[in-house]
């Protein structure tokens, strides 16, 4: 009797918690696409590196830090869902630059922006983080020894971080960060709605539904 | 016989009220950092320490009851207890923040929550492990009288 109590307490509190849970996540997924629509410069700064067709209607908004490792393995993966839908995804980078000294390699990142090669420059860095970037022993002056072969200035890039309009950048993108309630990195948002489960298959879940409501009319 | 039976049925009442209470607070704790993903500080990490093995201690004394259990379950809730006071203390500006442990990473100090505008989650650990204290004790009273 008594622990037939119990055991009905257990359930009812474990329960409890995944509904609550549940209702919390539906509510913060509708509050983020309210966002979207009513204020939509929170995702998307002019300042923000895009990929991807203007025409696209599907925006993929990726929070992320160069020196993430989550962030490297899933940029191939993203790639590939734009090859497969060509024109129909568009892809927005903004920074949350959780590790430690990260604001460095945006840095480096964006001076690279000025010399038109992000792209190139980002790859690089994702292919080397295991060199500079490593949890136990960082080594951030090591990017160096891999930005040379992506054709960067190097002169000039290294004036080009002086600028400080890449520090005001990097500080919005924080706040928006915040705002958006991202706290780990990768943080996806596909118009405007927050990938709620983590993961390769959740994310490309996401990315599809909202390919077929925008393109199936 | 019978009024032994009517004693250790309360006795039980009260230790599955603690329970209850411990179980809430660990679901709480939980919700905070997996759900709403509010980074836990240092002192959050040494609270939960003491509070969610309780769970399962205070759990394991019911299945079987054993007035015992208290014994071992009262330092855990005792030290949990002193940790959120110092937090709650820390939190609210009575020990100034310089002498705080956690300078690195989530700071103890960073303001989640402010339920009806005096409510903070610190607060909240320090009035559930008052409770579980009180309903301790008065349960070790009652099996040592």
């Amino acid at each position: 009797m008594k622990n037939a109590l119990l055991a009905i307490a257990s359930l009812v509190l474990i329960f409890g918690f995944m509904f609550v849970s549940s209702w919390y996540k539906d509510r913060q997924a509708e509050k983020s696409s309210f966002m979207a629509k009513e204020n939509a410069t929170t995702f998307v700064r002019k300042h923000s590196q895009t990929l991807g067709s203007d025409d696209a209607k599907v925006y993929i908004v990726e929070f992320m830090d160069p020196a993430c490792e989550t962030c490297a393995a899933f940029a191939p993966f993203i790639k590939q869902m734009m090859t497969a839908n060509p024109g129909k995804i568009k892809l927005v980078l903004r920074y949350a630059p959780f590790h430690d000294g990260a604001d460095y390699f945006v840095t480096i990142l964006e001076a690279a922006k000025k010399q038109e090669k992000y792209w190139e420059t980002l790859d690089a860095m994702f292919q080397s983080q295991s060199y500079w970037a490593s949890h136990s022993n960082p080594q951030p002056q090591r990017v160096w020894e891999f930005l040379p072969q992506v054709g960067l200035d190097m002169e000039r890039l290294k004036q080009d971080m002086k600028d400080p309009a890449i520090t005001a950048l990097i500080a919005q993108d924080v706040a928006d960060a915040k705002t958006l309630n991202v706290r780990k990195t990768p943080g996806y948002f596909v118009n405007g709605k927050p990938l709620q489960e983590f993961g390769y298959q959740q994310l490309q879940d996401l990315v599809y539904s909202e390919l077929r409501e925008a393109y199936q009319k | 016989m019978a009024q032994s039976d009517k004693r250790s049925n309360a006795n039980w009442t009260i230790l599955f009220l603690c329970w209850l209470l411990v179980s809430l607070s660990t679901a709480g704790s939980i919700f905070f950092s997996s759900v709403m993903e509010f980074a836990p500080c240092v002192l959050c990490w040494y609270q939960r320490i003491c509070l969610f093995p309780l769970v399962l201690i205070l759990g394991a004394g019911l299945v079987s009851f054993d007035n015992q259990v208290v014994k071992y379950s009262l330092p855990l809730a005792v030290a949990g207890w002193l940790t959120a006071l110092y937090h709650t203390l820390l939190y609210s500006g009575i020990i100034p923040e310089s002498i705080q442990p956690c300078s690195q990473g989530v700071s103890c100090t960073e303001e989640y929550i402010d339920l009806f505008g005096f409510i903070t989650i610190p607060m909240l650990s320090l009035l559930s492990f008052s409770t579980i204290i009180a309903l301790l004790h008065i349960l070790l009273r009652r099996i040592t009288r």
